[in-house]
C-alpha cells in the first residue's frame, strides 16, 4: 500500500476533526422530505395513484361490463339508479368505460414518454457530453423534427401509418423524441462545464465511466421531471388522435374516443359529453402539477 | 500487489519532471458566416518551461493572461495546437511515449472552485475513491487509501467519509480537492488558484498543509495564482506571464527582489504595502491589457510599457537569460536597438 502514515498532525486540521459528524442526508432523503411537506404535490400523487391503480385492476373491480351496450338505457343522466355517472350513446356503463379507459389512455401517455426518455435521453447526454460535431449532428437532426408543428407531425405520422394504437404510440414517441433530447442536451452540457467533470477527466476515467458516475446522477432529476410533464401532453395528444379517429379504433374505451363519439350527445346530455373530457382534464392537470412539485423538490441547491 | 504504487523517479535529478516546449493554444472566436471561426484567441503563444523534481513553480500574471489556459494544457484537459511536453523523459502523447492516462497518473490539479469542483451528488469518499477505483484499484484497497488521503489532509475520516460537499466548509472542501488529487499518487501537482478562493486565515492553513504534503509525498508543484505573496510563500522559481507569453522567469528572489522586465516592476509595486506611508499614489500601470484576438505586434506590453520604443513595435523580444533569471524584454537585450539596452 502506497500511503503509510493516517496520523501525520498538522495542526490545524485538529480543530475540525473536533466537529462531530452529524449523521449526513443523502440527496434522495432530502428531496423525499422535502416533498412530504408540500400537500398539493401529495394529493396529487394521490389521486393519480387512484386513477392509476382503478385502471391496472379494473377486471378485478366488479364493475359493470364496458361493451355491454343497450338500446333502451342510451345517455341516462349522471346518478341513475345502477348507472353512477350515467350510460353513453350505446347504453353502456360510463363508469366502469372510464375506469377502463384510464388504462389506454394512460398507457398511451405514459408509454411514449418513456420510450422518448430512452432514446432521446441517450441521444441528449451522448450530445451534450461529446459535444462538437456529434453534438452538431445529433442536434441539428432534432432541429429538424422541431420545424414539425408536434400535433401536426402527430397527426401526419398516424394518418400515414394508419390509424391504430401501435401507429399512434410510435407516432408520439416520434414527437417527444426531440424536445426529451434537447432538454438532456442543455443539462448535461450544464453539467460538463462543472469542475468535477473536468477533475474526473483528469484522473483518466473512461467517458462512460464519467457519464455514469459524474453525469447521470446529477441530469437525470431535470430530464425526469421534464419527461412527467409530458405525460399530460402525450395524454391530450393520444386522445386528440383517438377523437379524430387516427388512434384508438371503437369500441375500445378510451378518453379521446368517448370524447369523440359522445359529442353528438352535447344537446341531450351535455354533462356526460363532457365527462371523458373532465377524465383528460384531471389526469393531465395533476401531472402537471405533481411534475412542478417534483422540480421544486428536486431543485434545491442543497 | 498494488497496481497504483507512486512512480519511480526514472532518469536522475538532473531531467526535469515536467518539460514544455512550445506550448502553443489558440481558442477560435465563433462567429463569420455558418459560426466559422475567422478570428482566435492567442490565450498561449508558444510558451516553454520547465518544472524541476521537487521544486514548486509559481506562475502570475492578470486574469485573461492564459494561466489557467497553461494548466489545462499541461494536464492534457487542453489540447494544445503545437508544442509537445517530456514528462520524465518520456514525450507525452506521441508514439512510444507516455498516453495521456499514463500522464494523468503522475500529473494531477487541484481546481480554483472548490465547490464546483466536486459532484454534489457524491459522498466525500465515494469523489475521492473515484480516480484509484477507475485505475484499477479494489473497492476495499481504495476505501482503506481514501481514509489514509482524509487523514492526510487534516480531515477525519469516521465523520467525512460519508458526507456531501454542501455539508462543508470552503475550506474542508478544498482539503477534499487536495486529497482527490493526492489519490493517484502523483508527482507533480499542479494547483490552479487553489487557494485563491478561501479566506486568509483558511488560506493560510491549507497553504501550511501544503507544503508539508510536498515534503511527505516529495510532490513537486506548478502553483497559478494571481496573489504574488503567496506565490513568493511557496514559491523556488517564479514566471510571469503576460498575453500568453513568458515576460520573465527566474529564481523567486531574483524575481521579487531584482525584477527586470517593466511589466513584473508594475506588478511588484501593485502590490498592497503593510506599511501605511509607503502608499502607491500611482497606479504602476495604466488600462487593460491588450485583446489577446489581437495582440501588439512586436513586444506584447509596449501599449502599456513607459519605455516603448520603435524597436518593440518591430521585433518581438526574445527570452534573453540575463544569469540569475531570464527576461524578455529589448532593454536587457544588447544591441536590441533600444536606447537604454547595452551597446555590444
Amino acid at each position: 500500500m502506497a500511503i503509510q502514515s493516517p496520523s501525520i498532525d498538522l495542526g490545524s486540521g485538529v480543530a475540525i476533526n473536533a466537529v462531530a459528524a452529524t449523521a449526513s442526508r443523502g440527496y434522495w432523503q432530502s428531496v423525499r422530505r422535502r416533498l412530504r411537506r408540500d400537500p398539493v404535490t401529495l394529493v396529487c400523487a394521490g389521486i393519480l395513484l387512484l386513477i392509476v391503480l382503478g385502471a391496472i385492476f379494473a377486471p378485478f373491480l366488479n364493475l359493470a361490463d364496458p361493451y355491454k351496450t343497450s338500446m333502451i338505457r342510451r345517455l341516462y343522466p349522471l346518478g341513475s339508479p345502477n348507472f353512477p355517472l350515467g350510460t353513453d350513446e350505446l347504453g353502456r356503463d360510463m363508469f366502469s368505460r372510464l375506469i377502463y379507459g384510464g388504462r389506454l389512455s394512460l398507457f398511451m401517455g405514459v408509454t411514449p414518454v418513456v420510450c422518448a426518455l430512452l432514446i432521446g435521453g441517450t441521444l441528449g447526454i451522448t450530445a451534450g457530453f461529446l459535444g462538437g460535431w456529434v453534438n452538431m449532428l445529433i442536434m441539428r437532426v432534432m432541429d429538424v423534427f422541431y420545424a414539425f408543428p408536434s400535433v401536426l407531425l402527430a397527426i401526419s405520422l398516424s394518418g400515414a401509418m394508419g390509424a391504430g394504437a401501435s401507429n399512434t404510440l410510435l407516432a408520439l414517441t416520434l414527437v417527444f423524441i426531440p424536445p426529451v433530447c434537447r432538454v438532456s442536451e442543455s443539462v448535461t452540457t450544464q453539467v460538463r462545464g462543472f469542475d468535477f467533470v473536468d477533475a474526473a477527466k483528469a484522473s483518466g476515467a473512461g467517458s462512460f465511466t464519467i457519464v455514469r458516475v459524474h453525469v447521470l446522477g446529477n441530469v437525470l432529476g431535470p430530464i425526469l421531471v421534464y419527461a412527467t410533464s409530458l405525460i399530460s401532453v402525450a395524454i391530450i395528444l393520444a386522445a386528440g388522435l383517438s377523437f379524430l379517429g387516427l388512434g384508438v379504433k371503437p369500441p375500445e374505451p378510451e378518453w379521446g374516443l368517448m370524447l369523440n363519439t359522445l359529442r353528438q350527445a352535447i344537446y341531450v346530455n351535455p354533462v356526460l359529453a363532457a365527462l371523458p373530457g373532465v377524465m383528460i382534464f384531471i389526469t393531465s392537470i395533476f401531472f402537471n402539477l405533481m411534475s412542478d412539485g417534483l422540480r421544486a423538490a428536486m431543485d434545491v441547491k442543497a | 500487489m498494488d497496481a497504483l504504487l507512486p512512480h519511480k523517479d526514472r532518469c536522475g535529478p538532473a531531467q526535469p519532471l515536467l518539460l514544455a516546449e512550445n506550448l502553443r493554444k489558440y481558442f477560435p472566436v465563433p462567429g463569420g458566416l455558418f459560426g466559422r471561426a475567422t478570428r482566435v484567441v492567442r490565450a498561449v503563444d508558444d510558451l516553454s518551461l520547465s518544472v524541476a523534481k521537487g521544486e514548486t513553480l509559481g506562475i502570475v500574471g492578470e486574469s485573461g493572461c492564459g494561466k489557467s489556459t497553461v494548466a489545462r494544457l499541461l494536464i492534457r484537459l487542453l489540447k494544445p495546437d503545437r508544442g509537445h511536453m517530456v514528462l520524465d523523459g518520456d514525450p507525452v502523447d506521441e508514439p512510444h511515449g507516455l498516453t495521456l492516462n499514463q500522464l494523468r497518473r503522475q500529473v494531477q490539479m487541484v481546481f480554483q472552485d472548490s465547490y464546483a469542483s466536486l459532484n454534489p451528488r457524491l459522498t466525500i469518499g465515494e469523489t475521492l475513491a473515484f480516480s484509484p477505483k477507475a485505475h484499477g484499484l479494489p473497492a476495499a484497497e481504495a476505501r482503506e487509501r481514501v481514509r489514509d488521503l482524509l487523514s492526510k489532509v487534516g480531515l477525519d475520516p469516521e465523520s467525512y467519509y460519508t458526507r456531501y460537499p454542501h455539508e462543508l466548509s470552503g475550506g474542508q472542501r478544498q482539503r477534499v480537492n487536495i486529497a482527490r488529487a493526492l489519490a493517484l499518487r502523483p508527482r507533480l501537482v499542479i494547483l490552479d488558484e487553489a487557494v485563491s478562493a478561501l479566506d486568509k486565515s483558511v488560506e493560510a492553513q491549507v497553504l501550511n498543509m501544503l507544503v508539508d504534503l510536498k515534503t511527505e509525498l516529495e510532490l513537486t508543484y506548478v502553483f497559478i495564482s494571481h496573489d504574488l505573496n503567496v506565490v513568493q510563500y511557496l514559491s523556488d522559481r517564479v514566471l510571469v506571464m503576460y498575453l500568453g507569453k513568458i515576460v520573465e522567469i527566474g529564481a523567486v528572489e531574483a524575481i521579487y527582489g531584482n525584477p527586470q522586465h517593466p511589466y513584473t516592476r508594475a506588478l511588484l509595486s501593485a502590490r498592497p504595502s503593510m506599511d501605511p506611508r509607503k502608499r502607491t499614489k500611482e497606479a504602476p500601470i495604466q488600462g487593460d491589457p491588450p485583446n489577446p484576438i489581437d495582440p501588439p505586434s512586436g513586444c506584447r506590453f509596449r501599449t502599456r510599457c513607459p519605455f516603448a520604443e520603435d524597436v518593440c513595435a518591430r521585433v518581438e523580444p526574445p527570452l534573453a537569460d540575463i544569469g540569475t533569471q531570464a527576461v524578455s524584454c529589448h532593454m536587457r537585450v544588447a544591441g536590441s536597438g533600444h536606447s537604454r539596452a547595452a551597446t555590444p
